[in-house]
């Protein structure tokens, strides 16, 4: 008999007392609440394609702030991944299940949610075409499709093997995070030599390749095995995070918790066989035999987006077909009546759920501001953040911007550089509740 | 945080307690309205039921901690700075305040009982 998911799509169903309850109380804090504008009456046809974190956020809003739109939302995937508690799963600290819900749950009311990919985006006919050919047309597209891991640009690697050979990649799905623990912690056990890195395109959440590092430093020490270890960190580039005030904070860190750290080094193929990685570096080709390894694969707008017209045209962003948006409104270059919002949006850093909880008030507030007939000021800074673990237990709650500014939420309480235990309480009880208020327009 | 709000506050809880959210604070609500009725029922604080239910509340501070990090995977060493002092402290007198009301009021209640007659109104006599 099928698990029964209460509305939020995690977690037993509740009673209906309980939801009296609950209603009752909402109803109190609504009341106490600073009163919104009136929603917009409106008969746009809004099409939002994808519905991960940033999709379904932008719909929940977008439901909330007009009256009468069409707002379609089109994705194939039917559960609903916590992406951001891939980690904890691939550090043994939480079930697979935490990280599973279900798409059609945070679906808000008055939205329809077509299950299928997007196979063609026409901007210029203003339409999408489904998997299926289906067509529909729309008035303002939200470009929210996530990012397409590009596996097979790793010679020799196979998402299927994740798991076994000492094998690891926390990406790729719940199951294969679940599968990294356990070669990660098969690792633990024995010891030898544990390849980390990422890749030299744009990424998601470009600290949790780091975060991976820490964990398993943590667990071979836990199991008094660290003696017995080498952890070797491969960064694309000469820093270990873009934000330098960052980077050196993680190589002092590495350097106490002796992590070695090799400067340009790309994984270019992989021989799961013979567990050798082959990295290009400035001199050449260089292998280096691994025990235990966490591939993380290049990162590109989906096929559908690379396709079409809304890539860059030019500069950093063109080969891999992020979104020619503004950065700060969101909105694209050619197209104005679309938005790209999460992480096929083609803005400097951000491809979080942080990233995402900043982005969309913006490009929603600036899509209705159009509806309305006047002029939005909302802009978007290039905020996003990350719960940089460095051990089961502490975590740094790194805060920054476009400029690589430092933009602390609790300046002069939680400092963003100490390893502290509250942003580690933070990351393991209070992200996801957030997380999920987010995709209902909530948070 | 942006939009920092008492609705953000209470749908991040929501989602986070689920319906444990409402349970938990129709609970703490329960127990505090007892404690003010046994106060104006007995015209004031019983000194020695009070020193009792503090020590039951030292040891519910202690639990709200344990129970914290049992929650989050953490312990006593992972404590990084101030700030985490701070976060303990105030976990342990969020533990400490509810469990000497409760214990308040239960030991009230007890008492009360009790004190209590046995029997109920007496039978009257037929004329």
């Amino acid at each position: 008999m099928p698990r029964t998911l209460d509305s939020r799509g995690w977690g037993p169903t509740i009673g209906r007392r309980s939801l009296l309850l609950a209603s009752g109380a909402a109803a109190a804090a609504l009341a106490i609440r600073a009163p919104r504008a009136a929603p917009v009456r409106t008969g746009a046809r809004i099409v939002v394609a994808g519905a991960g974190a940033a999709g379904l956020a932008a719909a929940s809003r977008l439901a909330r702030e007009l009256e009468g739109a069409t707002i379609t939302l089109i994705d194939q995937r039917k559960p609903h991944l916590y992406q951001p508690g891939f980690t904890l799963v691939a550090a043994g600290l939480k079930p697979k299940e935490y990280v599973i819900g279900e798409t059609r749950a945070f679906v808000p009311p008055g939205a329809t949610l077509i299950e299928e990919g997007v196979a063609e985006f026409d901007p210029d006919g203003k339409k999408v075409v489904t998997d299926s050919g289906r067509a529909v047309a729309y008035d303002f597209l939200v470009l929210a499709t996530g990012l397409q891991l590009d596996y097979g640009a790793i010679e020799g690697m196979d998402v299927a093997r994740i798991g076994r050979d000492g094998l690891g990649s926390v990406y790729a799905s719940p199951d294969a995070a679940l599968a990294t623990w356990q070669a990660m912690s098969a690792f633990a056990d024995r010891g030898g030599v544990a390849l980390f890195g990422r890749p030299a395109t744009e990424m998601k959440c470009a600290g949790a390749p780091l975060k991976y590092a820490f964990l398993t430093d943590d667990i071979l020490r836990r199991r008094g095995n660290r003696g017995r270890a080498e952890l070797i960190y491969n960064a694309h580039n000469n820093a270990l995070f873009s934000v330098p005030i960052v980077s050196e904070r993680v190589r002092m860190l590495y350097q106490e918790r002796e992590v070695k750290v090799n400067y340009g080094h790309q994984l270019q193929a992989i021989d799961l066989g013979r567990r050798i990685a082959t990295f290009s570096t400035a001199q050449g080709p260089k292998e280096l035999p691994y025990d235990f390894i966490n591939v993380v694969p290049p990162m590109r707008a989906p096929q559908a987006v690379r396709n079409s017209p809304l890539g860059w045209r030019s500069g950093p962003w063109q080969a891999d077909g992020w979104a020619e948006v503004d950065r700060h409104t969101l909105r694209h270059a050619r197209y104005p009546e679309v938005f790209a919002v999460g992480d096929v949006a083609g803005v400097p850093k951000g491809k979080t759920a942080a990233s995402v909880k900043w982005q969309v008030p913006v490009a929603v507030d600036h899509l209705v501001a159009t509806i309305a007939g006047r002029e939005s000021t909302a802009r978007y800074n290039g905020y996003t953040s990350c719960p940089l673990i460095t051990r089961i237990g502490r975590a740094m709650l790194v805060e920054f911007d476009y400029q690589d500014n430092l933009v602390p939420s609790f300046p002069g309480v939680i400092a963003p550089l100490d390893e502290l235990w509250i942003t580690w309480v933070m990351k393991e009880v209070a992200l996801k509740p957030t997380y999920l208020a987010m995709l209902r327009g909530q948070a | 945080m942006k939009d920092l709000d008492l609705f953000v506050f209470v749908a991040v809880f929501q989602e986070m307690l689920g319906a444990f959210l409402w349970i938990g604070l129709g609970a703490v609500a329960l127990v505090a309205l007892l404690f003010v009725w046994l106060l104006l029922r007995e015209r004031g604080m019983a000194a020695g039921r009070l020193v009792r239910s503090e020590l039951v509340g030292l040891v519910g501070g202690v639990l709200a901690i344990l129970v914290m990090q049992a929650v989050t995977h953490s312990g006593f060493s992972d404590i990084g700075g101030p700030i985490d002092w701070v976060l303990v402290a105030l976990i342990w007198l969020a533990g400490f305040v509810i469990a000497t009301l409760a214990a308040y009021v239960g030991f009230g209640l007890l008492a009360l009982r009790r004190s209590a007659p046995v029997t109920g109104r007496p039978l009257q006599k037929p004329a």
